[in-house]
């Protein structure tokens, strides 16, 4: 391999041996000139044109931004059924959202008395302001979506074991960050639906209150108005709260994120790449249909060594592919359709804004954006529950899974197999069942205060007895029935995930669809009373 | 201290006494875990607010005679109602102790959170939905010119009559 930029230095007296007079270093001068564009380039891109393996390994190592990439990368990893493209989707959403919130603080000015204008603005004045606010909005309910997604993908193709269950762990951070950017976003454009809404989360903050009132401890220990006040600020959803979730919004959390994705990345190399079966090691007749596959005397294998099951130095060659550029193409395919989509939403599509926030009328129904909707229907059973102790345990337990069940085999598989197809299956029709009958209970007949006898009950025991702790409780027997009965950890892993991810649609759309003014339940939008 | 000119035998299993060195290394780690720990404490004492801008939570309603017996005044800035009858004054909060949003009166005298539902009857107890306790009963008091002054931040216990001598 020679440089490609050839040698353009034409004397070869070293500098110190010509004499006075000697035209040789002028000339230096204009030829240096002439060349410099591409002494430039070289001086970047420090290998060759990638078209052999060496190069195209060199292409990824010596890149600061692909050298988190192996140089090969197996061919398990990049077939769409592995990841459905959903991580690399929601890293380029959370750039989109970067770079379109920047640009949203030149113009953005985080005071009550003028946030709300600035959203005019934004909207009506600034240049592309409708369409960057747009792209904004729309992005931020798709990274929330799309976090959602990659990690029921992760749990169902049992990519939490070792050795990546702390990185299942870090996940579920930037799951709960992903919500925090969007809770924290909620609140900027100062309107009526970010005013309640935050109202809500604020009083959700303070409700553990239910509890310490109940066992009768507030004024010794009373976290929960604590909470609040460190939220906000102050009493009620006002100019400190705004700032403080500008700070956590625009600052904190986006530099919270970005480490932390950092952090995930780098264990997923050092993991060894992604999970994969153990048939994906096996020879079949379809693999060399790739042009790129061949089997290179040299793997190169410094640059790619790692631990576990990698293409290590020169083993398990057959199955793996140079990162650039096959891997570059899928990553640039799911960039491309992530970006297409947002740009066709945020055109076609505008975020909605309603009147100025007004704290002496709320909106009704005041709902949340969708992703907490689901809550809010347990949090209208109760605040407690539904808002703190529910989630609290659902990321707790989501966070355990990869230390509770450690079985070994079938990793790297949907559902690792047709067992746990089946186990999906079934428990999705059990938590489908229990959810619908909860609600159509809760909607015909109510619950305990509208009934005679229980009218008086004290609030703990509503605190502790609703349709959301009942749905939490049907949930865990089934599982640990499930443990029981296939005698596996990972099934039972499936069958509570499963409940809960059908339960959390369910409800959304239930929260979305079927409540209206008073939270009451309606079948359409149609129906609601005008007022 | 190298192999050759230690010549005392000691023992795998005994730890050796620690070191004037090690003493110094451990002190030091120890006390740069502490600053450290201190520091974040105190960075994040920051965010807890000793003043709030409700602070001054005493708000003038108006004078006595401005409100007849019977009435029922609705104050929307700080989500009041202020009733005055036979016995005197009386004032309710309408902000809904489930999640805060505001509580509307009914004509007949109950009051339903828009919200989710919570219903509250007319002395503000709970009377069905997710509220774990009644509506706030608010203290008043007469300011020294004789206005009629409610502390939003009291919470005083249902029916609390101020009486004004009119
Ligand atoms: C800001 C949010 C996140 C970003 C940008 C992100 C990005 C990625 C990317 C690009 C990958 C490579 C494979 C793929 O594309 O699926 C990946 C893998 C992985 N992610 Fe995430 N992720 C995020 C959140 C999460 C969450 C919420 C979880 C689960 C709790 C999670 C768990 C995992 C695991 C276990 C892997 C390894 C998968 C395997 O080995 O097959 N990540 N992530
Ligand atoms: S805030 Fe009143 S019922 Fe929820």
């Amino acid at each position: 391999m020679s440089s490609i930029g050839g040698d353009h230095q034409t004397h070869h007296k070293p500098s110190h041996e010509r004499g006075i007079g000697d035209k040789g270093a002028l000339r230096d001068f204009g030829s240096n000139l002439l060349s410099t564009p591409i002494a430039l380039r070289d001086s970047i891109i420090r290998h060759g044109k990638p078209t052999s393996d060496r190069a195209k390994s060199q292409t990824i190592f010596s890149n600061f931004f692909l050298h988190i990439l192996p140089v090969r990368t197996h061919l398990h990893a990049i077939k769409a059924t592995t990841t459905l493209g959903l991580g690399i989707a929601t890293l380029v959403l959370f750039i989109i959202l970067c770079v379109t919130g920047v640009l949203l603080m030149v113009y953005y000015k985080p005071s009550v008395d003028q946030a709300y204008a600035s959203m005019l603005d934004i909207m009506h004045v600034v240049p592309t302001g409708r369409l960057m606010r747009n792209v904004h909005r729309w992005s931020a309910h798709a990274m929330v979506a799309c976090v959602m997604l990659h990690m029921a993908r992760a749990f169902y193709t049992a990519a939490y074991k070792r050795p990546r269950a702390f990185n299942w762990v870090i996940g579920m951070a930037l799951f709960v960050l992903t919500l925090g950017l969007s809770f924290t976003g909620y609140l900027l454009p100062w309107d009526q639906l970010a005013f309640w809404a935050v109202t809500i989360g604020a009083n959700i903050a303070q409700s553990p209150q239910e509890l310490t009132d109940a066992i009768g401890i507030t004024q010794y220990f009373d976290i929960g108005l604590w909470q609040k006040e460190v939220l906000l600020g102050a009493h009620h959803v006002g100019q400190e709260a705004l700032i403080r979730f500008y700070v956590l919004h625009v600052m904190v959390l986006p530099v919270v994120t970005t480490i932390l994705i950092g952090v995930h990345f780098w264990r997923i190399r050092k993991d060894g790449g992604l999970v994969r079966p153990s048939h994906a090691d096996v020879d079949t007749d379809e693999m060399p249909a790739l042009a790129d596959v061949s089997t290179p005397l040299k793997s190169y294998g410094l640059m790619a060594m790692m631990k576990d099951k990698t293409p290590a130095v020169n083993r398990e060659m057959r199955h793996t592919i140079t990162t650039w550029p096959n891997v570059m193409y899928v990553i640039g395919a799911a960039t491309m359709i992530t970006v297409f989509a947002m740009l066709l939403l945020g055109y076609f599509f505008d975020a909605p804004l309603a009147e100025m926030a007004n704290p002496t009328v709320p909106e009704n129904p005041a709902k949340a954006p969708w992703y907490f909707l689901g809550l809010q229907e347990l949090v209208s059973y109760s605040a407690f529950m539904g808002g703190v102790a529910i989630p609290a345990i659902v990321v707790l337990g989501l966070g355990l899974v990869p230390y509770l069940d450690r079985e070994k085999e079938d990793v790297g598989l949907w559902f690792s197999g047709a067992r746990g197809r089946r186990v999906a299956f079934i428990s999705s029709v059990f938590g489908a069942v229990t959810v619908i009958g909860m609600l159509w209970f809760t909607v015909e007949f109510g619950w305990l205060r509208n009934w005679e006898a229980t009218a008086h009950v004290p609030q703990i025991v509503i605190t502790l007895f609703n349709p959301g702790t009942v749905l939490v409780a049907l949930f865990a027997f089934w599982s640990v029935a499930t443990v029981r009965v296939m005698n596996s950890t990972r099934m039972g892993a499936i069958a509570l995930f499963t409940c809960f991810l059908v339960g959390f649609v369910i409800l959304t759309y239930f929260a979305t669809v079927h409540r209206g003014p008073n939270w009451n339940f309606y079948w359409s939008q149609s129906d609601w009373p005008v007022h | 201290m190298t192999a050759e000119n230690n010549h005392i035998e000691t023992s795998q299993r005994f730890k050796p006494p620690a070191t004037r060195r090690d003493f110094l290394g451990l002190a030091a780690t120890w006390s740069a875990i502490v600053a450290f720990v201190m520091a974040t404490v105190g960075a994040l004492r920051l965010p807890m607010p000793s003043v709030f801008p409700e602070s001054n939570s005493r708000v003038k309603l108006g004078r006595p005679d401005r409100f007849a017996v019977g009435s029922a005044t609705y104050f929307s800035k700080i989500r009041l109602w202020l009733f005055r009858d036979e016995s005197g004054f009386k004032a309710i909060s309408s902000v809904c102790t489930h999640l805060g949003c505001v509580a509307e009166r009914q004509e007949d005298g109950q009051y339903l959170c828009p919200c989710h539902g919570s219903r509250f009857d007319q002395t503000g107890a709970v009377k069905g939905g997710p509220a774990p306790k009644g509506l706030v009963w608010l203290d008043l008091s007469l300011s020294p010119e004789g206005w009629i002054v409610a502390d939003t931040l009291s919470d005083v216990g249902p029916e609390t009559v101020l009486m004004a001598q009119v």
